[in-house]
């Protein structure tokens, strides 16, 4: 079965931005889903649709077998929804917070005072149910967030960036409670994110999405495995653009090579075995090597074969251009 | 019932928050004592003016004065919409299940509640300092209820434009552009037939002229029935499609995002 079903999304903003530009996807139920993109490459505006707080131009959506459009209502009951900026009331309690939620899904009375109990129990807000969210810290606002969003045990649970601007340690904690969301309640979970870490780890199904498309599709390894051998990234001791490329072509099993000033990047079928003739090769031609790197292929590298340019690159791009508009 | 509860819900969680915050309870509650004595001060020699028949000029204008309380209090609700929107706090109700309507109508039952506080405040100070009112509690209770209405009417309106804007700057643009000259072609502040002609004939228009002039009615010796009838009854359906816009505003946000 399938939980979420999207396709062929469109949506451009006022301005002529174009957000999604024909998404499809779809996960099934029980699963992690990850949709993995840099910023402004249409993931939030996919969780808006598809949450019912946004509308698509055009295209079609179902999400728990019903149309977020015409069953918007309907869907809304069946998911649960922690959003990319905080949504809890600072001025209210963890548990003031967690009750006025449960109301607008109908739970009253001790029902829903033991679902709020549970709820702060299970995310180590037992202690801080009491006090105003406005003074807790940002792991613990996250967890709030993550606990609203679980309320009236949704069916499929979307993460839009859970983890953005939380530190490693925390980022850890929540990553557990999410695997253990997947496995213990058996909820379907769109995860929207940009660390390709999160994405590897959590996921076992991702899409990657740019410029409001889905460039690739599969479970992390099959990504990765559509990378053939290693990235070998060797960094010379002064810039020399044409030089170390003409050198480098040359060598057997040597493909995808990139020289950027004084960094060289080529993707070799064994890592080990290619290292020593590349550098070889380029002392050869009087270029001396600072160092050399060899790396298993990683999502960036699935990034960057399928949009052309490397995460960072993207999302310097988008950061740029929303300097300009603004 | 899915709407009050929703819309009880709402109203808490404002009220909560205003609770909170010590400082705004003692402004709101110092403020309408500023004003009546203020506007009674300056004003006080108007009772002079020939055709002036409103007894005391406090006793006139402790109606105006509730009404203008009404009008500016309810003016600035729509900052609470604009920070739940910029905050995310907004997203997150219109994805789960809550009735609408609740949104607008909570936030304005936070808004009338604390008029009505503010009201009776004004009111009780009026009758320390010796104003009689000769329509008796009853009347009182008109006047309080016709404020209240007027808040509401002006409540809705601030939620929508704070929805549609989403901006801080805008929302005091329009609020002030549209309170004060409001409450100043009325006869909120001096008595209709001393107002000049044109500000007569633009205040038979204005919603806050229509509370003014029924709460006065009924604070009086002699009340007009007829015209707190039909003044209610204008205010009726103004605040019906203000609660209407408020509503339909999110539509209209939810569109842009």
């Amino acid at each position: 079965m399938r939980a979420i079903e999207a396709s062929d999304l469109r949506k451009a903003y006022k301005g002529g931005v174009v957000a999604l530009d024909g998404l499809s996807f779809e996960v099934e139920a029980g699963t992690i889903f990850g949709l993995l993109g840099p910023n402004g490459a249409g993931k939030s505006t996919t969780v808006k649709i598809l949450t019912t707080l946004s509308r698509a131009d055009s295209g079609e959506a179902r999400v728990a077998g019903l149309d977020v459009v015409r069953d918007a209502d309907r869907v809304r009951r069946a998911i649960g929804v922690v959003g990319q900026r905080p949504g809890l009331d600072p001025e209210a309690t963890g548990r003031e917070n967690l009750e006025m939620q449960a109301e607008f899904y109908g739970l009253v009375g001790s029902e829903r005072r033991e679902r709020v109990t549970e709820l702060l129990d299970r995310l180590g807000l037992a202690d801080a149910g009491g006090r105003l969210a406005k003074t807790y810290s940002g792991g613990m606002q996250r967890r709030l967030d993550v606990a609203l969003g679980l309320v009236h045990r949704p069916k499929v649970l979307f993460l839009d960036e859970p983890t953005t601007g939380l530190d490693p340690e925390v980022r850890g904690d929540l990553w557990r409670e999410i695997e253990r969301l997947a496995r213990d309640d058996e909820m379907t979970i769109l995860l929207t994110t940009h660390y390709l870490e999160e994405a590897d780890r959590l996921a076992s199904a991702l899409a990657i999405v740019d410029r409001g498309r889905i460039v690739a599709e599969g479970t992390p390894d099959e990504l990765k495995s559509e990378l053939r051998g290693d990235t070998v990234q060797v960094e010379l001791s002064e810039s020399a653009n044409g030089d170390a490329s003409m050198a480098v072509r040359r060598l057997a099993g040597v493909s995808e090579l990139s020289v950027d000033g004084k960094l060289l990047r080529a993707r070799v079928d064994n890592g080990a075995a290619a290292v020593p003739s590349i550098v070889t090769a380029l002392e050869r031609d009087g270029l001396s090597v600072a160092s050399a790197t060899i790396a298993r292929p990683s999502l960036d590298d699935v990034y960057l074969r399928h949009a052309g340019r490397s995460f960072e690159e993207a999302d310097a791009e988008t950061d740029n251009a929303r300097k300009e508009a603004a | 019932m899915t709407v009050v509860r929703h819309t009880k819900q709402v109203a808490l969680r404002y009220i909560r928050a205003l609770l909170r915050q010590p400082a705004w309870v003692a402004i709101s509650l110092v403020q309408p004592v500023i004003w009546l004595l203020l506007f009674g001060g300056v004003f006080k020699r108007a009772a002079d003016i020939p055709g002036f028949t409103g007894g005391s000029y406090i006793e006139f204008l402790t109606p105006g004065i509730v009404v203008m309380l009404a009008v500016s209090a309810a003016g600035w609700v729509g900052m609470g919409f604009i920070e739940d929107i910029n905050r995310g706090t907004m997203d997150r109700l219109l994805v789960s299940p809550i009735w609408r309507g609740a949104l607008n109508l909570g936030s304005v039952a936070q808004s009338v509640l604390s008029i009505v506080i503010q009201s009776a405040i004004v009111i009780g100070l009026a009758l320390a300092v010796g104003a009689r009112f000769d329509g008796g509690a009853a009347g009182v209770a008109v006047l309080v209820a016709v404020a209240g209405m007027l808040g509401a009417v002006f409540a809705s309106l601030s939620n929508g434009v704070a929805v549609l804007t989403r901006q801080r700057e805008t929302l005091i643009g329009v609020v002030t552009m549209v309170t004060l000259p409001l409450t100043f072609l009325s006869s909120a502040l001096m008595q209709q037939s001393l107002l000049p002609g044109w500000i007569r004939w633009i205040a038979k228009f204005n919603p806050v002229n229509w509370a003014a002039d029924a709460g006065r009615s009924a604070v009086g010796a002699h009340a007009d029935w007829g015209l707190i009838a039909t003044r209610t009854g204008f205010l009726a359906l103004v605040l019906l499609a203000g609660a209407a816009f408020a509503t339909r505003a999110f539509n209209s946000y939810q569109r842009s995002i």
